[in-house]
């Protein structure tokens, strides 16, 4: 039996999936240390205890990432575009456009029929559109990343942040908050302003369908429909799979084309 | 005929009172919520150092971002204008200037009687801007005046390799973290301010000299020398007057021309 592993260290987390035969073990996730090398061990440990399998029992593994050039212990490293790219089209065999919205960085990538790379561009200049925006953000509001998609269905009358620049932005929140703005309105302008920045991007590639979207920030509703509505276009949800996974989940996939020799992108 | 200019920015509000031929007095206080009452501080402190009274200004030119509150002034005028005129009147030989604020840089070009022939204003992005020197000091526990002498004791060079404020932060805390120097990083951080605004001014189609850095962050030396290397061309600085003033000097110069 031999297993495959895919190894995402992100700046924010750091991603382990494990696969055999084309099918999911088991999946982990955790927190980004300060060295990469760190993270890609703990989150490996912790997928393996979860799996019940030693080290030994991985035949390949697959490094994607920030960090990926500074981890030891896998076989090759990939591009975190190709990842993307592969593990979208595994879990959506249609899609065509793929938005990762990472932690310090943003990418939009274009796939062609037969799945392979057709165009991509990132933005990991600018916080602004990225997962960054959002924690800088949650830090001001003073509530979880993870609840800030909620605040936009509950909101009726969004605030509209004048700033693309999050330092900016994060001043046109402070007054909002001393204004008596509720946190719904405040949060849901916050996921606004987030997609204008992100449809900029989306844009400039003319994003075909299937559109999906992966990283943290898809698992943000407020995001994800304000999204939709700028570019004007449908976005389909990554079912049954943890969109923040799919890197680590492409990189698995790769392991895998290169122990049985395999090479299909 | 006594006239006064007042220059209302995101930090600071600046006032200058002029005598038809000289600064009869001047103040900067900080900027408040409410533009008004910090362009009125202002005013008040300038005249109080002029020693006159509200009665004796015929006219006020108000500028800066809070310029349209100022209910007290007599006209508005556009900030480019004002700087222009202000930093012209200073240095005659000015023909670029390169104003550096709170919360914006500018870069004007000027022809050789003073008007202004073109122009280039970030206020989008915050790199590039005090704000930048201002959150990067709070990393580094440092007072923003002092940052200019404390990066001259830097002995290595550095690089920052991120443009935006929100990414250079996290570079500073992880270039503390292995063990570089504060005036190494204050250095490096001088040079990134520096390198981002001249780039901007180049691409007004060259830079022409003389070179004329205004603004509150012409007052931090670590930032005037890179500027100075990163243009290719010496920096001038105002002689006898704060560059902050610039602004409100061009604002009251105008208030005498009308």
């Amino acid at each position: 039996m031999k297993y495959v592993a895919g190894c995402d260290v992100g700046s924010l987390t750091s991603k382990f999936v494990i696969m055999i035969k084309g099918k999911i073990v088991c999946e982990e996730i955790i927190k980004s240390r300060p060295k990469p090398q760190e993270s890609a061990e703990t989150v490996m440990d912790k997928a393996l205890q979860k799996a019940g399998l030693k080290k030994e029992n991985i035949s390949f593994c697959v490094g994607t990432g920030y960090g990926r050039e500074q981890i030891s212990f896998v076989n090759k490293s990939v591009s975190e575009i190709t990842c993307h790219g592969k593990g979208a089209r595994w879990l959506m065999p249609t899609a065509k456009t793929i938005i990762d919205i990472g932690g310090q960085d943003c990418k939009v990538i274009k796939l062609d029929s037969s799945g392979k790379i057709d165009k991509f561009i990132t933005n990991d200049k600018c916080a602004s559109g990225t997962g960054r925006f959002l924690e800088v953000m949650a830090k001001v509001l003073n509530v979880e990343i993870n609840d800030l998609g909620k605040f936009s269905a509950k909101s009726k009358t969004p605030i509209t942040l004048a700033s693309t620049c999050t330092v900016w932005a994060q001043a046109d929140i402070i007054k909002y908050i001393n204004s008596g703005y509720s946190l719904d309105d405040i949060g849901a302008g916050i996921n606004i302003a987030m997609a204008n920045r992100v449809a900029m991007l989306v844009s400039t590639l003319k994003p075909e369908k299937d559109i999906c979207m992966t990283g943290g920030v898809a698992k943000n509703e407020g995001v994800f429909t304000a999204l939709e509505g700028i570019i004007g276009q449908r976005i389909k949800h990554i079912r049954k799979f943890d969109p923040q996974m799919v890197g680590a989940l492409g990189a698995a996939l790769l392991a895998s084309e290169s122990l049985t020799g395999e090479v299909k992108i | 005929m006594i006239t006064a200019g007042c220059d209302v920015g995101s930090q600071t509000a600046k006032a200058v009172i002029w005598d038809g031929e000289k600064i009869i007095g001047q103040a900067i206080t900080a900027s408040r919520a409410k533009p008004e009452e910090a362009g009125i501080e202002a005013l008040n402190r300038a005249m109080q150092a002029a020693e006159i009274s509200k009665n004796q200004i015929q006219k006020i030119v108000a500028t800066g971002y809070g310029k349209e509150l100022l209910g007290f002034a007599n006209s508005t005028e556009s900030e480019i204008v004002c700087h222009a005129k202000g930093a012209f009147h200073k240095i005659p030989s000015a023909r670029t200037i390169i104003d550096i604020g709170g919360q914006d840089a500018k870069a004007i070009k000027l022809d050789g009687s003073g008007q202004v022939k073109r122009y280039i204003y970030n206020d989008k992005c915050a790199a590039g801007t005090g704000r930048f020197l201002q959150i990067m000091a709070e990393a580094l526990d440092v007072k923003l005046e002092e940052m200019g002498e404390i990066g001259k004791k830097s002995t290595e060079k550095i690089i920052i390799s991120n443009q935006c404020v929100i990414f250079a932060e996290t570079e500073v805390v992880s270039l503390i973290n292995s063990g570089k120097s504060v005036p190494d990083i204050l250095n490096a951080l001088h040079t990134a301010v520096a390198n981002r605004v001249a780039a901007m001014a180049k691409s007004l189609g060259g830079i022409e000299p003389d070179v004329v850095m205004t603004g509150g962050v012409a007052k931090n030396s670590g930032v005037f020398f890179a500027l100075s290397e990163a243009n290719k061309f010496p920096l001038l600085k105002f002689d006898g007057l704060d560059p902050q003033l610039s602004g409100a000097l061009g604002a009251a110069l105008i208030a005498a021309e009308k």
